[in-house]
């Protein structure tokens, strides 16, 4: 074996050297997951108490200034009817969409029966779309938490569509100077002093506006009654003064989901069914931008580390080609 | 090696084979027109689920881990103090040039909203936190770089003798520089997949990604070069290099089997034998991957094989296209969005990545007959 | 064969003459209003259109059943809905097609004369007679809540059952108890099958229930010799098979999301759904939006006017539920045009797409494989200082 290739595999080797070390090391390199903002606004979604009329999709579409939708096998022949599209996309921000199973006759059934599901933004605690946009056009209210966008920041990479793990953000395909799309919680009219459309028209508080704390609360108490107890159901924004929605309380799955996942979201979601058949995904505890910005940090921690190495790769570059000039 | 024997080959350049590429790319051209007049989905299939595909995956990922072969011989030359790989040294720094030019290029059509592009350079709106952000900064400044790397050869070709002299004072520094970038965003290339936690597989999904990341960008590097010089040397019948591509293949084997050993204890020590052999599309890829990888480090690393130029241009090619997979499986292949989603790039898409691609090759034969980048001469 | 349809009538065998025997039926109706008619009602029923025939052969050859009417706890809101259809009118029902022979609010006797025609009546035609009751049964303290001629309603009740050949609880009162049985339920109201036990009660709750429910039910037992197809409910299927919901005509706004929020609002006056209202239109099945009531045409029910249903043919809905709780949505599946969770979206491969592919693989492969056939195993020779050529 001739020296320089055993020199350069001894190098190589001492550069990669500890990387077989198990994953405790990247639990080290992780940062610490965020933290609730103090005044973090969110929103519960009791799929129980949701009949699916889609008031919030047309309610968002009117609120958001998005155009109606079609699904992708309509579209050719329905234009112009309405209809929902098939998710979320560059033009719908929610979207109610439907678990069946068998002959679908019972609802919040996981056998032989349906359950309807909400999907928007959740303001995740530490989003991935946030940490991964490279201009700052994903920005999370400080007080309130709230994801907003910048589309004037934006340069249309898409990396907050790819890196969401719950596939919120859209970018406008069709169109030539599209943006990205998702639910900013009505931002524009919580500053009116109103609340997000969604929550507002919703005739049964399926969807229901409030503190996250507050919220967390509420879950917490539908979950302790028994099933068949009456209970009042609060409607648009907890702790309001509208008439509430007076019903049995269902048997609800015991998990209320986004309280943990990936780090923790602004949106509670109560189901009967397995928040999985919902298209809600099973998530760790830990926000992926945890993982993402420690790896990062770490490696370019002040840019000690990448100055160093150019320190040596200038001296030894130096080196080398002073030789190269007596050659050449 | 008094003189500097770097020349430009001459010849015809409108030959067949070069008015065919032009084809290709006018074709990719015309979609990429389209693109532009009505929007990323008239051409492409890309979707909420894929927001990706392969304009930024072949064009920009393996687009640019192709050119890593100036990054990697400059490594060995420079850093290492290699010197008798230095005649492959600016063939390596021409093809890093288009990967990454044209890398760029790719970045620019396939952005959404490519007029906001130079956000990326506005303070306030930086935003450190962010993969993207290092891995952007860090391209433009390597294909700033690369440009002064190279540009000798274009003072050689215009004479320009003096300022090719002040360039070389301080070239040291872009040389340095001419590492540390690549070191930086081939890495960082993996790191952009560290957010996407369980929506990748994870065959491919590990605290490790920047690591293999850039180990295979250097392998594909040295392939490239391996590639590269066997082609031209054959083709415009030049002296063959053929004695110092074997002295650079072991250290090329042994990088690949480092990796290879290195990845499946990282799998051992995360449990994940199970998806290996399960049955569905992730293994299947995976195992192909593995082989095309296995290939070349075995043909690289035995004394007898090597010798065959052939099955070195094999071992080349398989690396390549190893490297290549890799890139693909991790950020297409491996990744479920969930929701139903599904990706295949449409015919238009696949057009405008082969157009670029067939631009590349146009651009060496022109860069390589008109200036002086090769190293040899051709035979009488 | 071609001429016998489903109804089993032979049209080749009906002369004019026969034809011509319709007119003047049913109170003066022509010929031709007359078919109308018979025709309607087995439309009502969901019967073929020659059904229609074989009601208009009932309606003049079969001989009138007498009709027993009894009221027992309601607010004779069922026979005011009676009095009030047109198609036939009143006097054809109760002269021409059936024989009300007792009917407390129509009789033209009173008293113990009347009492006396009804026995009269019960034992003439014992086991022909049709009974029909109106209003809930008190049944505490021996049903002394509500008593006609001295006697307690419920014994009258089943007194008149006794020979009856079928019994029709007209109303909602009738049918499940109505207000009355409603918590606390002070009198023990109960519906007419409950003080009937082992007899079939054919329900036409409603409050009030449209006559021509009730007019087709009569009409068909006249045909058919027997009760139309019920539901599990005993309600005849013809009328009470389908959910409000799926035929009302604000069905768009509710599937589009707009809601009235409060009486007088805009949504209120622009026609859009009443469900926020409390409308039990999504748990109510009862056909009121596609026969309408009071012969005015199509919006004449409540709903068309802006109320919202108040689930009055279901047993646990009307009078139990509270006006403004929510319905409860019973469409039996969620519509087809639901997104699924995991609905299958974004473009496959197109053979266009696989054959660029393919051709690029080709391509990559002829090329090295030529590449490699044009070298030589060893380029050394080359590296020779004459340089030759492999």
């Amino acid at each position: 074996m001739d020296k320089s290739r055993r020199r350069f595999i001894q190098g190589a080797a001492g550069a990669i050297a500890g990387a077989v070390a198990p994953m405790e090391s990247a639990k080290a390199l992780r940062r610490e997951n965020k933290q609730l903002p103090p005044n973090a606004l969110g929103m519960l979604y009791d799929s129980t108490l949701c009949i699916g009329c889609r008031a919030c999709v047309t309610a968002c579409k009117d609120a958001n200034d998005v155009p109606v939708e079609q699904p992708a096998h309509l579209r050719d022949w329905n234009v112009g009817v309405w209809d929902s599209g098939e998710d979320i996309s560059g033009k719908t921000l929610n979207s109610i969409r439907v678990f069946t199973h068998g002959t679908k006759e019972h609802k919040d059934h996981a056998e032989n029966g349906y359950a309807f599901v909400k999907r928007h933004c959740l303001h995740c605690v530490d989003p991935s779309c946030v940490s991964v946009c490279p201009v700052s056009a994903m920005l999370k209210d400080g007080d309130t938490g709230i994801v907003t966008h910048n589309p004037d920041a934006c340069i249309g990479c898409r990396y907050c569509v790819y890196g969401c793990p719950f596939g919120v953000p859209q970018f406008q395909f069709d169109e030539p100077f599209g943006k990205i799309a998702k639910c900013q919680f009505c931002e524009h009219l919580q500053k009116q002093d109103e609340i997000p459309a969604c929550c507002d028209v919703c005739p049964t508080g399926a969807s229901l506006f409030g503190r996250v704390d507050d919220l967390q609360k509420e879950a917490e108490q539908r979950l302790a009654k028994q099933p068949g107890d009456r209970y009042d159901f609060p409607r648009g924004r907890l702790g309001d003064d509208r008439p509430t929605h007076e019903a049995a309380i269902p048997e609800y799955e015991s998990h209320i989901y986004g309280v943990k996942e990936a780090g923790g979201t602004q949106i509670r979601y109560l189901t009967g069914i397995p928040h999985e058949k919902l298209g809600l995904p099973k998530l760790p505890d830990e926000s992926y931008a945890a993982l993402s910005e420690g790896v990062q940090h770490t490696l370019y921690k002040g840019m000690i580390a990448p100055l160093a190495l150019l320190g040596g790769l200038i001296y030894l570059a130096r080196r080398s080609t002073k030789q190269h000039e007596d050659e050449e | 090696m008094a003189q500097d024997t770097h020349q430009p080959l001459g010849g015809e350049l409108l030959t067949k084979p070069f008015l065919f590429l032009g084809l290709l790319f006018a074709i990719a051209v015309y979609f990429l027109v389209t693109r532009f007049i009505f929007g990323l989905g008239s051409v492409t299939h890309l979707n909420g689920g894929y927001p990706w595909g392969i304009w930024v995956v072949v064009d920009v990922i393996i687009g640019t881990a192709f050119g890593c072969g100036g990054f990697a011989m400059a490594l060995l030359v420079y850093i290492f103090n290699k010197g008798e790989y230095h005649p492959l040294m600016r063939p390596a720094l021409l093809g890093g040039l288009f990967g990454y030019t044209l890398g760029g290029m790719a970045v620019i059509f396939d952005l959404g909203r490519y007029w906001n592009f130079y956000n990326l350079l506005l303070p306030w709106y930086a935003q450190p936190s962010s993969v993207m952000f290092e891995v952007a900064l860090c391209v433009m400044a390597y294909i700033l770089v690369l440009w002064i790397e190279f540009s000798p050869a274009f003072l050689e070709r215009f004479g320009l003798t003096n300022a090719k002299r002040k360039l070389k004072r301080f070239l040291y520094i872009i040389i340095a520089l001419g590492v540390l970038l690549p070191t930086l965003h081939q890495s960082s290339l993996g790191s952009l997949l560290l957010v996407m936690g369980s929506q990748l597989s994870p065959l491919w999904y590990t605290v490790w990604l920047p690591l293999w990341f850039l180990l295979t960008a250097i392998a594909m590097g040295y392939g490239i070069v391996i590639l590269e010089s066997t082609l031209v040397t054959n083709a415009f019948k030049l002296s063959s290099e053929q004695r110092i591509l074997r002295k650079l293949s072991p250290i090329v084997g042994w990088l690949l089997a480092a990796f290879l050993v290195l990845r499946f204890l990282d799998l051992l020590a995360r449990g994940q034998v199970a998806p290996m052999f399960a049955a569905d599309m992730n293994a299947l890829m995976f195992w192909i991957e593995i082989l095309m990888f296995v290939i070349p480090t075995v043909i690289l690393i035995s004394p007898v094989r090597r010798i065959d130029q052939r099955q070195m241009f094999l071992a080349a090619l398989l690396l390549l296209g190893a490297g290549s997979l890799y890139r693909i499986n991790a950020f297409l292949v491996a990744y479920a969005p969930g929701n139903g989603w599904s990706y295949f790039p449409s015919a238009p898409e696949l057009m405008v990545t082969i157009g670029v691609i067939a631009l590349e090759i146009m651009l060496y034969l022109v860069f390589v007959k008109k200036l002086p980048v090769l190293h040899g001469t051709r035979p009488a | 064969m071609d001429t016998i349809n489903d109804a089993g009538i032979d049209f080749a065998s009906i002369t004019k003459q026969e034809l011509d025997s319709y007119e003047g039926a049913l109170g003066g109706l022509t010929r031709r209003e007359f078919l109308k008619y018979c025709t309607g009602i087995a439309a009502t029923m969901g019967l073929p259109m020659t059904a229609g025939l074989r009601i208009a052969e009932a309606a003049i050859t079969k001989t009138r059943p007498p009709v027993i009417w009894l009221h027992g706890q309601e607010c004779t809101g069922c026979t005011e809905s009676m009095l009030r259809s047109y198609h036939p009118t009143l006097e054809a029902l109760i002269l021409d097609i059936i024989s009300l022979d007792y009917h407390e609010t129509l009789c033209v006797g009173a008293g113990k004369q009347a009492e006396a025609h009804k026995r009269k009546v019960m034992e003439e035609f014992h086991g022909k007679y049709v009974l029909v009751t109106e209003g809930g049964t008190p049944t505490k303290d021996g049903g002394i809540y509500c008593k006609v001629g001295g006697k307690p309603h419920v014994e009258h009740v089943r007194e008149a059952a006794e020979g009856a050949a079928a019994i029709i609880a007209i109303g909602s009162c009738a049918s499940w108890g109505g207000i009355q049985a409603a918590h606390p339920n002070p009198t023990g109201a109960k519906a007419t099958y409950e003080v009937l036990p082992g007899k079939t009660v054919i329900n036409i709750p409603g409050c009030p229930p449209n006559p021509y429910n009730f007019l087709s039910t009569v009409m068909y037992l006249l045909t058919f010799a027997k009760p139309p197809e019920l539901d599990q409910e005993n309600r005849p299927k013809f009328a009470y098979g389908r959910l409000i919901h799926e035929n009302c005509e604000r069905r768009p706004h509710f599937d589009a999301g707009r809601f009235a929020l409060e009486f007088g609002d805009y949504g209120h006056r622009q026609g859009f759904c009443l469900y926020k209202l409390g409308c039990k239109g999504p748990e109510t099945y009862a056909n009121c939006p596609s026969i309408g009531f009071g012969d005015l045409g199509f919006g004449a029910w409540p709903i068309g006017t802006g109320h919202p249903c108040f689930g009055c043919t279901m047993k646990e809905t009307g009078f139990n539920k509270p006006l403004h709780a929510l319905a409860d949505v019973k469409t039996f599946s969620p519509p087809t045009a639901f997104p699924a969770v995991d609905a299958d979206k974004g473009q496959g491969m197109t053979p266009a797409a696989a054959a660029v592919a393919a051709g690029v693989g080709g391509l990559v492969v002829g090329a090295a494989t030529t590449a490699m056939r044009n070298m030589g195993r060893s380029a050394d020779d080359r590296d020779a200082p004459d340089n030759q050529d492999a």
